[in-house]
């Protein structure tokens, strides 16, 4: 994981004020303010349907916004049709022209703009994705691991303000897609471009951009560096769609320290107030997040054996299920039921089977708070949701 | 018993390939037979018995009255309806699959109509129209005829590969700074092509051999089919072999370069 954006010196900044668009009575993308600093890689991340291809292509000029600005390098460019916008797109299942061969469709850009010369270029480019030996190929003829390289280099040549793409390894197996995420994120590093990446993976937004904006509905949820949005997610959309959280319905008893008091079921648990975004009135609900590898698992028996000051939730396991690195706990308690728990396997305490009665115990540094008038599942479901199918409207 | 069933056995297996090459003999068997008779020379008027080799009618092959006028009167008709029905199709085919207006689909299924009616209903009915309107028959009503039945053979074609085409193409290459006249000349009209080429090929094949059509509205112009029909009454004389096998011979041609060239293109 990348901590904070750096920003480079080619890049240039997209700005995009109060965009919106709707077709018909559907609202695709809501009004949206979003600053991109130069040379950054930047991730819209969310399910299908959200509003981020169609953010995307506004950005690009495929798509004419309802309301609102985008802004390039500070200039408006909203009236500009695509092709008088220095921005290259990457386009999902790559759109390579079928009837030319590598060469001619890295070479594409270039000759529209009336560059004569392009050998030296494309030669270049395309020994950055490392296709040199292909260049009088088909696109058809090539696998789409190196098809999705050709359409990166078709785009890049032209030395783009920012390089858009959407979902560009949608149609890649697993593991040639963590390959093409190293190879893009090595690639953005060396050209220095800003690159805004559309994603509803979000291991891959997290892996690979700087700044990640998460979209639900049209809108954006969160936005921060990939540690910020795990760490301290602000909804719990954000909570659910980013990783797995446990989310406990509490009761606020005092908010008058650094650490806000709850009671859950039986049990208190602290939060420090730094890390709860809404805000805590005693007598009210709140939401306590937590993550499940953050949680330890001890046998009831060796209760004693738990620090002081950490929070702790007692309870019963009701599934385990082993996945090689680690164990993963469904534990029933009076503070909820269903809390997940991720154990490495490390000196496993063989104690730890379903029906074994447990304490849960974590820092209390971990634990996030959040408004309890949300939609505890937010976001849950939508990992369920076709990867690749096409997003409304676009 | 053994070497039969093992013939069996071995016919067994070959079945597709012996049937798809009777077929194919089937099919070739009248144009060897014209080709053959090309080089007959008849005793009569009628070419239909086979009497002595000659290479007469193909050192002469326009020895016979109106044989070559008639012929060069199809072949300009043929390239004219062509290149009309070409454009016109094409047009029409890109209307239809890529915008949405009013009577979109009355007018996709109207198109269709010349390809399903009987040609003699559409003849007759062309003539009708062409006499009412006080148009005199000639070449123009012919080819008016030929464009018309054309252009449905040229909409289907061309359409089925416009529908096939990926829109993404067309953005991604206004994404790469096509203009929209540079976007149609570069991307959409080469993808376009192998269906507009085919629609193409398909008119010149149905105008130049037409009969029918061509018959109600030809008035006194004469043109080939028109012509062999009429000789066959009085004799046929062997210069109509030798071009229906340069025709053949043209085509398949034609047919081969083709494919020579699509196998070159695959393996580069």
């Amino acid at each position: 994981m990348t901590a904070t954006a750096t920003p480079g010196t080619s890049g240039t900044d997209v700005r995009l004020a109060g965009i919106s668009k709707t077709y018909g009575d559907f609202t695709a993308v809501h009004p949206l303010d979003l600053s991109v600093p130069a040379g950054s890689f930047f991730a819209l991340l969310g399910a299908s349907g959200c509003g981020k291809t169609t953010t995307l292509r506004m950005i690009a000029g495929l798509e004419e916004p309802t309301t609102g600005t985008v802004e390039l390098a500070g200039r408006d460019v909203t009236a500009l049709p695509p092709y008088k916008r220095s921005v290259n797109t990457v386009f999902q299942n790559y759109a390579l022209f079928p009837h030319l061969d590598i060469y001619e469709n890295v070479a594409f850009g270039l000759r529209r703009r009336g560059i004569k010369s392009v050998k030296k270029q494309v030669g270049e480019m395309l020994d950055l994705v490392q296709l040199g030996d292909l260049a009088r190929r088909r696109p058809h003829q090539l696998s789409g691991g190196q098809q999705q390289r050709v359409a990166v280099a078709r785009a890049l040549i032209n030395h783009p303000d920012v390089l858009l793409l959407d979902e560009p390894l949608g149609a890649l197996d697993l593991k040639l897609r963590r390959e093409m995420q190293l190879e893009l994120k090595r690639i953005q590093t060396e050209v220095g471009i800003t690159f805004i990446h559309v994603t509803h993976d979000q291991e891959e937004a997290m892996t690979m951009a700087d700044t990640v904006a998460v979209m639900n509905a049209g809108r954006v949820e969160q936005l921060g560096t990939p540690t910020d949005l795990y760490e301290t997610p602000r909804s719990t959309f954000v909570a659910n769609f980013l990783g797995t959280s446990n989310l406990i319905t509490a009761d606020v008893l005092d908010t008058t320290g650094d650490d806000i008091l709850l009671r859950a079921g039986d049990t208190k648990l602290t939060l420090p107030a730094t890390r709860c975004t809404a805000t805590a009135r005693t007598g009210e609900k709140l939401l306590v997040g937590i993550r499940p590898e953050k949680i330890s698992l001890t046998h009831a028996d060796d209760a004693g054996t738990v620090a002081d000051g950490r929070n702790r939730v007692t309870g019963r396991i009701a599934q385990s299920s082993f996945i090689g690195v680690s164990t993963q706990y469904l534990v029933d308690s009076p503070a909820g039921s269903g809390l997940s728990v991720y154990e490495q396997n490390v000196e496993r305490d063989s104690r730890l089977v379903p029906g074994a009665e447990v304490v849960l115990h974590w820092n209390p540094a971990h634990t996030f708070g959040l408004d309890a008038a949300q939609n505890i599942e937010a976001g849950t479901d939508v990992l369920e949701a076709v990867p690749d199918a096409r997003e409304a409207g676009t | 018993m053994t070497a039969f069933s093992a013939l069996a056995r071995r016919l067994r297996r070959n079945l597709v390939v012996i049937a798809g090459l009777l077929t194919l003999a089937f099919l070739i068997l009248p144009n060897v037979v014209v080709t053959v008779f090309s080089f007959n020379k008849p005793n009569g008027r009628f070419n239909y018995d086979w009497q002595r080799f000659s290479t007469d009618a193909w050192t002469d092959p326009c020895g016979v009255a109106d044989l070559c006028g008639s012929l060069s009167l199809s072949l300009r008709i043929a390239l004219w309806s062509t290149i009309g029905a070409t454009v016109l199709g094409t047009l029409i085919a890109f209307a239809l699959a890529r915008y949405r207006f009013r009577a979109r689909s009355s007018v996709g299924s109207l198109i269709f109509l010349p390809m399903a009616m009987p040609e003699v209903v559409m003849a007759a009915s062309l003539a009708t129209l062409f006499l009412n309107m006080g148009i005199s028959f000639g070449f123009w009503t012919i080819l008016i005829a030929h464009i018309t039945f054309c252009l449905s053979f040229v909409v289907t074609a061309v359409k089925a590969r416009v529908m096939s085409m990926d829109p993404r193409l067309e953005q991604a290459a206004q994404d790469l700074y096509a203009t929209p006249l540079q976007t149609f000349l570069k991307v959409t009209l080469p993808i376009a092509a192998p269906g507009i080429v085919a629609g193409a090929l398909l008119s010149f094949a149905l105008s130049f051999d037409d009969f029918i059509i061509t018959n109600f509205n030809a008035g006194s112009t004469v043109t080939f089919p028109m012509y062999v029909w009429g000789a066959a009454q009085r004799g046929t004389p062997v210069q109509i072999n030798v071009i229906g096998t340069a025709m053949f011979a043209v085509a398949v041609l034609c047919v081969l370069a083709g494919q020579l060239l699509g196998r070159r293109r695959k393996r580069s």
